[in-house]
């Protein structure tokens, strides 16, 4: 954009702005707003709600403001009896064609089409009512997305995240006029399609058309079984973004409150997915350096880069898209299923409850781990490991149920022995944070010093760059470790899949020579997850991650290996890394899939 | 006013030899762009498709871009119902579409000209493959540095619509783009584009061919020349016939009508439905109504609710249905006419639905969603018992 500055008025008030910006943009910074639909931050513009129109004197037209950039000596009146009718009838038009019963709705409260009806004070509809019966039956074939045609408004919103942030396309426009919808490759259930379930397109729906399938009331039948023992984790992004849908800002750490409220809902165990983000460094740390010494010092032929597998929505898109590199792959489970794993034996036996008993439960910034519980290689522990995942939006929901006042409450700890964590985990729930986390770890395990990075924060590997780089020098290190002696390690991240996808082709073409690399699939990591509150902008997602690395900051450990309940784990259970327990519950496979 | 009286002309299809068009083609081109381009500003031409852009201009700012790569597209979509005037140049004179694509290429500085071919004329596609080869052949004997291709398109009306075109171009869903930018600065492959219609080119080659003066002859000062008509309905003559522009409808209907004629739609689907009672007032041209030169004439035996109603399933069928105004617009029109004439709702609806097409008229995204206020208010006004009873 240039540094040219346009002058126009607004609603009569003189403005200037850059050259390109449009009048959407240049009224904001009047303070006016106008409303949109179709219009997100983070998407390409695509102008087809109308809801936004502005009056530019002298035009024909009324202009889509988030469409139509200012120009020099325009006068734009956002808010003329022109404006109000046109809006009024997009909205009421809407309206006709959209089954609005808001009340079982799980968007309720949370809808930019109910906000805009309830503005305009939208009563009785002038027109005539469209809404096709056939089209009231949701799609809920996804254990992680429901897709109700009945509640879609066509912004296209989803089509463009699903394409343009996640290069996956499962969403398309098919057919014309009063057929339009978006649909899925032959119109076949979402869960039949190359779908990651990331979630992704909930996050950017305006209305009710895409949410998480939702296992709140299961959920609560459990707790309130007396004869089960729920267990719950809660992974680390979820203490970052779960304040945003009880009324605090973006970037809050709500950590101690969130444990609070989840024993007072009820969970029996309220443990934390952060000790398994530090156990998944132990077990991956380790997969990493036996990779690179069988390549090497034995020339063995192994598959490297090796990459990250903590994001479900990811595993299922490299599963899809590049069938050829599914052993590139680290083999360990996710925290969420390792977690699960050792829930229903470990931690079972520890406490000396029955596996059977146990409900397992995870509040997950992620709409692809519901998928991920149960696929059926997760049964490790002779059990489903993980039996319902929620969102932070259903923790949200559970908290209001309860009845419980967040705000007030005093923070409380997570139970012991599958609790404690390290800063290294927590940053998990950023992009380029499992990466600094191994980083921190296998440095020292291999030359016996902590990373050369001032107060243990590896800068080249933070913010939102689509593809970082970084390269690491190993020298003086432990003798059981010479073959690495000046080696240079170089990793690679990438989070959202459309920049995976780039690198991901970087790496089939041969042009990518890195020995690591971590992939999330969304944008920003966890923190931007599918679960994670609506809405989502790029602003958001930096405040999520401030909010993280002041989290590990805070920690007194902020190394996976210095975890003494991990310690613990592998003195008392496991062993060693990749040792033959370690095997048999933390470590999966993969299996192709077919592209459409 | 000027006074223009009906005149049948024989410019669009006055066969040409291929050497014939070569020969205007090279000799035009020993002009500069910027002289070519005057001419056609001063010739008054407009666009044929539909929108009467002065094509002069149009092509002026495409040149005004600075860019090394950019097109020439004639717009051979034609969709609107009642026009089949392009498939007729095509079939019978399309060299001369070529060399209007050539001298356009030239003047802005494009090296690659596509027709888009609607796709119920595939059978045109053997005839004028030939055609585009030995063209080509010719230029390229000639040293000048242009090429043509065909193109296929999906069988979608909104196709037709320039920047869906480009977008079915491209491989993508035709759907309408925003404006701006407009195709002079970011059409095709987002490089500079000219989109003209078939006829508007044929114009261009017949410009040159004949000079400007003898084309300004023809018209009024705001509709120079004279224009393809695709006449059809209650008519004993129907078919393709060049008229000077600048007629008042009745002398048109004189000639054509069948004695009883009722309303005229000009301009297809999209267009104005006049009323026998307007005729005279209403001239023919860019001045009064334009038309992308469909006339479709009703006698007493129309039903107006029947015409509007296959208008309104026409504009439900081909919206792309991407925006709200058009999409939703579209089926409440329907549904509202439906619902008036069954009496479920009161005449007064109408004027809502009126309110409703006027929004569409500034709020749709396209020309489509835009112009389905042209036949709506138009056949409600004149015809509101005929809707109602
Ligand atoms: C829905 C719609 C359909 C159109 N279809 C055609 C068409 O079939 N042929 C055409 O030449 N122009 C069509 N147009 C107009 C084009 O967008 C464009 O204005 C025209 O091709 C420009 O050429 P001209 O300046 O030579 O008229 C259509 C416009 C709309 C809105
Ligand atoms: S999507 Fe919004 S407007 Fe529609 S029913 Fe749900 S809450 Fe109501
Ligand atoms: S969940 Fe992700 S992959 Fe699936 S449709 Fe939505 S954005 Fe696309
Ligand atoms: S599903 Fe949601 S995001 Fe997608 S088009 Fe419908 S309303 Fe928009
Ligand atoms: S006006 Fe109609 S055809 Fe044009 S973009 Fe909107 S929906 Fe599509
Ligand atoms: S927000 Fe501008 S058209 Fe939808």
């Amino acid at each position: 954009m240039s540094e040219y500055l346009v002058n126009l008025k607004i609603n009569n008030i003189p403005v200037s702005v850059k050259e390109g910006t449009t009048i959407l943009d240049a009224a904001k910074k009047l303070n006016f707003n106008v409303p949109t639909l179709c219009n997100h931050p983070d998407l390409s513009v695509a102008g087809n709600c109308r809801v936004c129109v502005v009056e530019v004197k002298g035009a024909r037209l009324l202009a889509a403001s988030c469409a139509t950039p200012v120009s020099e000596g325009m006068e734009v009146l956002t808010n003329s009896e022109k404006v109000r009718t046109a809006r009024k009838h997009v909205i009421e038009l809407l309206l006709s064609e959209h089954n609005a019963d808001c009340t079982k709705c799980f968007k309720n409260g949370h809808c930019e089409l109910q906000d805009l009806a309830s503005e305009y004070r939208i009563g009785d509809h002038v027109f005539i009512d469209l809404v096709k019966a056939k089209d009231k039956i949701a799609d809920i074939s996804s254990p992680s997305i429901s897709k109700d045609d009945s509640k879609c408004i066509r912004c296209q919103r989803c089509v463009r995240t699903c394409d343009e942030l996640q290069s996956v396309s499962a969403l398309a426009v098919v057919k014309k006029g009063d057929h339009q919808k978006i649909s899925t490759f032959m119109n076949k259930p979402l869960h039949e399609v190359v779908c990651t379930n990331c979630g992704q397109c909930i996050n950017r729906c305006p209305t009710g058309a895409l949410t998480e399938r939702t296992y709140i009331e299961e959920v609560w039948k459990a707790i309130n079984d007396p004869l089960k023992h729920v267990v719950v984790q809660t992974a680390p992004a979820v203490r970052i973004g779960l304040g945003e849908d009880l009324g605090y800002d973006p970037g809050e750490r709500v950590t101690g409150k969130m444990v609070a409220a989840l024993k007072h809902i009820g969970f029996d165990s309220v443990l934390d997915t952060d000790f398994t983000a530090d156990l998944t460094i132990m077990e991956e740390g380790t997969e990493l350096l036996t990779r690179l010494k069988k390549a090497l010092v034995d020339g063995e032929k192994v598959a490297l880069p090796m990459m990250t597998s903590c994001s479900p929505g990811w595993i299922k898109f490299q599963e899809h898209m590049f069938p050829d590199l599914l052993d590139n792959l680290s083999t360990c489970k996710s925290p969420q299923q390792m977690f699960g794993a050792l829930a229903k034996t470990y931690y079972a036996k520890k406490k000396g409850i029955d596996p059977k008993n146990m409900v397992s439960v995870s509040i997950m910034p992620c709409t692809a781990k519901k998928f991920e519980c149960g696929r059926p290689e997760m049964r490790d522990s002779g059990y489903q490991d993980v039996d319902y995942v929620l969102t932070t939006r259903e923790l949200a929901m559970m908290v209001k149920q309860a009845g419980i006042n967040f705000m007030k409450l005093e923070d409380e700890h997570y139970d012991s022995i599958m609790g404690n964590s390290t800063g290294a985990a927590v940053i998990f729930g950023a992009t380029g944070g499992v990466m600094e986390a191994a980083l921190r770890t296998a440095y020292e395990i291999v030359t016996g010093r902590e990373v050369p990075f001032t107060n243990l924060n590896i800068m080249p590997l933070r913010g939102f760059e689509g593809v970082k780089e970084a390269k690491v020098m190993i020298k003086d290190v432990k003798p059981e470790w010479s073959f690495l002696e000046g080696a240079e390690l170089s990793v690679a991240i990438a989070h959202g899949l459309h920049n995976a996808n780039t690198l991901m082709k970087a790496v089939r073409e041969g042009k990518a020579n890195y020995h690591f690399i971590e992939v999330m699939g969304c944008p920003g990591g966890c923190l931007g997850g599918g679960g994670q509150p609506i809405p989502t902008s790029p602003e958001i997602r930096s405040k999520r991650a401030e909010a993280i690395y002041g989290e590990d900051e805070g920690l007194p450990l902020r190394k996976s290996h210095e975890n003494p309940e991990v310690i613990q784990i592998y003195k008392d259970f496991l062993g060693e890394p990749l040792g033959h327990k370690s095997h048999d519950l933390l470590h999966t496979h993969y299996k192709p899939r077919i592209r459409y | 006013m000027e006074n223009k009286i009906l005149k049948k002309v024989d410019y669009i299809f006055q066969e040409s030899s291929i050497n014939e068009i070569i020969d205007v083609v090279s000799k035009t081109l020993t002009k500069s762009p910027d002289d070519i381009i005057l001419d056609i500003i001063d010739s008054g031409l407009k666009g044929r498709g539909g929108a009467g852009f002065p094509t002069g201009l149009k092509w002026k700012f495409t040149k005004n871009e600075d860019n090394p790569v950019k097109y020439v597209i004639c717009n051979a979509d034609e969709g609107e119902p009642g026009t089949f005037k392009d498939r007729e140049i095509l079939d019978t004179v399309a060299i001369k579409v070529l060399g209007g694509m050539t001298i356009c290429g030239y003047s802005i500085g494009a090296k690659e000209g596509y027709i888009y071919l609607r796709g119920e004329y595939n059978f045109l596609l053997p005839k004028l493959n030939k055609i585009v080869d030995d063209f080509n052949k010719q230029l390229k004997s000639k040293g000048i540095d242009f090429n043509i291709f065909l193109k296929s398109g999906s069988g979608a009306y909104i196709c037709g619509e320039e920047s869906a075109l480009f977008e079915s171009m491209e491989g993508k869903r035709g759907e309408p783009r925003n404006k701006p930018p407009y195709p002079a600065v970011s059409g095709y492959n987002s490089k500079p584009t000219v989109i003209n219609n078939v006829e508007t080119l044929v114009y261009v080659t017949m410009i040159c061919k004949m000079g400007v003066e003898r084309f300004k002859e023809l018209g009024t000062k705001d509709s120079r020349g004279s224009k393809v008509f695709s006449v059809s309905g209650d008519t004993p003559t129907p078919g393709i016939y060049e008229l000077e522009l600048g007629m008042p409808l009745a002398d048109f209907i004189e000639d054509f009508g069948d004695g009883d004629t009722k309303a005229v739609q000009v301009g297809g689907a999209s267009g104005h439905c006049v009323p026998r009672k307007h005729l005279k007032e209403t001239i023919i041209g860019f001045e009064g109504i334009p038309t992308g030169g469909s006339m479709m004439i009703f006698n007493s035996t129309r039903s107006m609710y029947n015409v509007l109603h296959d208008y309104l399933e026409f504009f439900n069928e081909e919206s792309c249905g991407q925006c709200t105004p058009c999409r939703v617009g579209c089926q409440q029109l329907l549904k509202g006419i439906e619902s008036v004439k069954k009496g479920d709702r009161k005449p007064q609806y109408l004027d809502e639905l009126k309110k409703l097409a006027n929004t569409m008229k500034v709020a749709a995204k396209c020309g489509l969603g835009q112009s389905v206020a042209n036949p709506f208010n138009s056949i409600v006004d004149n015809f509101r018992e005929e809707i109602i009873y």
